[in-house]
């Protein structure tokens, strides 16, 4: 009755580029491998979302194929869900727009979109029984009954739900809940479809059960998929290709193996999978150098001598009863059975803790010895080697930045109140227990360890990130006051 | 043995008190005496003269009665559709502040003794120069009776999963049909229960309806019967509306508490 009232008029669909793109964005260097076999479905270009002054996506590109299963990963408050909205068209971009087949979709409401959505808690209609939700996107194309009766019954089939048409969508558990916003999604034959982290609220089993068979639907429908999830193992398990989000940044994207065996920085590599992280250097290459040790490897491209983080996954390592040629030794200070392997936890005599994973069993005490073969050493460029920190001189002793004022040496040739570049070292930071202990307070964010001491990401009161190397352990999320010695601070002047 | 009985009498004696007025009047309104206490034996002329008009005053008891009825019924039915809307929209505010400022704003009315209300709305109407009559008691009763379809309605969209509306909308529902076909039937048990509150306040306001009825001759049953009482006692068959009113009421309660048993048996299920 009132779909002219209240329909916004469609936006034209041509290809005149997006409107909303700001001129001036840099272009992210993270992009799909670019083919053209296949036509790309969804093209995400340079999205930026901020929530009041708080940004959620920093520059995010993405492009998808048709029929491609690909999932957005990562942990929460990464932006991935509202990466997800923007796509359904609940939330608008900031900057940057989202092209389907070719058109700028950014201003089409949600409900002319051709794609729909898998909410998380299923957002089923209560007062409607599994076959009128199921209806429901059909109803309001005005189909004639016998075509609706014949397609939900179709869809209850595919999941798994035949003879539920009447039930009370309450009276189901999870899974068939579930089912059921699936086939409320599945029935309109959308050309993609968006699940938001769909299996998190089902058990251990289920979620198994469910993956598997989302795995078979898509195979089957030949429906482009979009999945977010911060489950890193459903994502190795589902994908044809995964976007691993951190800070509204994606960090990586790739197929599983790709994201799993070559990650491109430490968050990935602690994200997915189990790993150990270490400072290593590049010697030449070929050959990289940590735990005071040089080792053969198979990367190539550094610059000699370059700062690198090396990962080493604990199945990789091979743990061997101690024996005097061996390249690594140490002792076990604790071993977890974990059903298939044990879980051991190895400090070599040089001070390094690195965890191992193995079929065979050395108990806590013993000594052993470590291999580690060149293909198994991942090596990574460092993201940054010391911090960067726009600021204040405030007087010629004093700097503020962080949202606080630090104590400086004595600075000459820089005028009061002129804005600076402030560099100190990650071990130039000193962390305070009592928040009003420290010159500037910040959020314990991003905890890695590497070995022998934590690499934490603190987040300041005015947003900036810093990092950390400190031997004491921090919880994520604790409050603290940042101190940092006067001498270490590098101030210059910004032209 | 004799706490027990004094403890259980202090109950009846206690119902008594409430309900002994209400029981004398439909008791009385059963006899043909012009004033209560004085019983005269069984008769049913009061009832007869008030629907047949043979009473002096039964027809302006009627066109009261009928008043009445029409006034609650449109200020429910106004105030039900403006609360609503209203109870979505203050829902959806983003902003904590502001919603909370919102919604204590709208209790106020509520507090708000009925006679400063009556005189401001006086005061208004006045001041827009619009005469009192039928449109002036529906405007003020819409007025102090949305507050509470908002306060009846709000608990209802909390409840709810804020992803359906959506879901609405990406399934292709315009924001229009999402409301109709999802939003509403989930807030509709807070309509109704706010469009009966809404209708038994406005049915038993006087203090409003009195300063905005005009000088037109509008009566309702509580303006009729306030005046009728001034004029030198009440009409005898005041009685007899009195107890049908009562008794309408009564069953009403029984059916509303009947609905909402079963509404809740089977949601256990």
């Amino acid at each position: 009755m009132a779909d002219n009232i209240m329909s916004f008029s469609p936006k034209p669909l041509s290809d005149e580029g997006c409107i909303h793109r700001a001129p001036d964005i840099p272009v992210a260097g993270h992009t799909a491998e670019s083919s053209n076999e296949k036509a790309y479905i969804i093209e995400i270009d340079h999205l930026s979302k901020w929530f009041g002054d708080k940004q959620v996506l920093n520059d995010v590109s993405l492009f998808v194929r048709q029929g491609e299963f690909v999932t957005i990963l990562g942990p929460s408050g990464c932006g991935k869900t509202t990466l997800l909205r923007i796509l359904a068209g609940f939330n608008m971009p900031s900057e940057g727009c989202v092209r389907m087949n070719g058109n700028d979709i950014t201003d089409v409401p949600p409900f002319e979109r051709p794609m729909n959505t898998v909410f998380q808690r299923y957002a089923l209609f209560p007062h409607l029984n599994v076959y009128d939700n199921i209806a429901f996107g059909l109803k309001l194309k005005k189909e004639d009954e016998e075509s609706i009766d014949r397609q939900v019954r179709r869809v209850l089939k595919i999941v798994g739900l035949t003879d539920y048409e009447e039930r009370d969508v309450d009276s189901l558990s999870g899974g068939q809940q579930q089912r059921v916003a699936i086939a409320r999604a599945i029935i309109n034959k959308p050309q993609v479809l968006l699940l938001d982290e769909p299996l998190a609220a089902l058990d251990l089993k289920m979620r198994k059960d469910m993956q598997m068979e989302l795995k078979q639907m898509h195979k089957e429908l030949g429906i482009t998929f979009i999945y977010v999830t911060h489950d890193q193992e459903e994502a190795l398990t589902l994908s044809d290709t995964i976007v691993v989000m951190n800070k509204g940044r994606i960090q990586q994207i790739g197929r599983p193996t790709d994201i799993y065996n070559e990650p491109v920085n430490p968050f990935v590599a602690d994200f997915i999978g189990d790993s150990n992280i270490l400072n290593g250097i590049m010697v030449e290459d070929h050959k990289v150098q940590f735990m005071y040790q040089e080792f053969e490897c198979v990367d190539e491209g550094f610059q000699p001598n370059e700062h690198v983080d090396v990962v080493l996954r604990p199945e990789d390592i091979y743990i061997m009863a101690r024996n005097a040629n061996a390249m690594i030794s140490g002792r076990v200070t604790a071993c977890i059975f974990k059903g298939v392997h044990y879980e051991m936890t190895v400090v070599t005599d040089r001070g390094y803790e690195l965890i191992i994973q193995d079929y065979n069993m050395f108990e806590a005490g013993q000594e052993v010895s470590l291999i580690i073969k060149p293909n198994d050493i991942h090596v990574m460029h460092r993201e940054r080697l010391y911090n960067v920190i726009d600021g204040v001189l405030a007087d010629s002793t004093h700097i503020e930045m962080l949202g606080g004022t630090f104590e400086c040496e004595p600075q000459t040739g820089i005028e009061d109140g002129a804005d600076v570049k402030v560099r100190f070292g990650f071990d130039d930071v000193e962390l305070m227990d009592y928040s009003d202990e420290g010159d500037a307070v910040g959020t314990v964010s991003f905890i890695l360890y590497k070995g022998n001491h934590y690499h934490l990401t603190v987040t300041s009161e005015n947003g900036e990130d810093i990092f950390v190397n400190t031997s004491e352990v921090w919880d994520d999320g604790d409050m603290v006051g940042i101190k940092i010695l006067p001498q270490a601070l590098k101030i210059s002047k910004v032209e | 043995m004799m706490k027990k009985i004094l403890a259980q009498s202090y109950l009846y004696l206690l119902l008594l008190a409430l309900y002994a007025p209400i029981a004398i009047i439909i008791i009385f309104s059963f006899t043909s005496s012009k004033s209560i206490g004085d019983w005269r034996g069984f008769s049913l002329e009061l009832y007869s003269n008030m629907f047949s008009g043979h009473a002096a005053h039964s027809a302006t008891i009627m066109t009261a009665l009928i008043n009445t009825v029409v006034i609650a019924v449109m200020a429910a039915a106004l105030s039900t559709i403006l609360g609503s809307i209203a109870a979505v929209g203050i829902f959806n505010i983003r902003n904590r502040k502001l919603r909370q400022a919102i919604q204590f704003t709208n209790n106020i009315p509520m507090i708000n003794p009925d006679i400063i209300t009556g005189i401001s709305l006086f005061l208004l109407f006045i001041s827009l120069g619009i005469s009192g009559g039928y449109l002036t008691v529906i405007l003020a009763h819409t007025v102090f009776c949305t507050p509470y379809v908002v306060l009846n309605v709000m608990p209802r969209l909390a409840r709810m999963n804020p992803n359906i509306y959506e879901a609405a909308l990406d399934l292709g529902a315009t924001p229009l049909q999402a409301f109709r076909k999802v939003i509403i039937p989930e807030i509709r048990p807070g309509m109704f229960s706010g469009f009966i509150l809404s209708f038994t306040l406005s049915i038993d306001d006087f203090a409003v309806t009195l300063f905005t009825k005009g000088s037109d001759g509008l009566e309702t049953l509580s303006t009729y019967i306030y005046a009728d009482a001034r004029k030198g006692g009440l009409t005898p068959e005041l009685r007899c509306l009195a107890a049908i009113i009562f008794l309408t009421v009564l069953i009403l309660l029984l059916v509303f508490n009947y609905r909402s048993n079963r509404l809740a048996k089977e949601q256990q299920h």
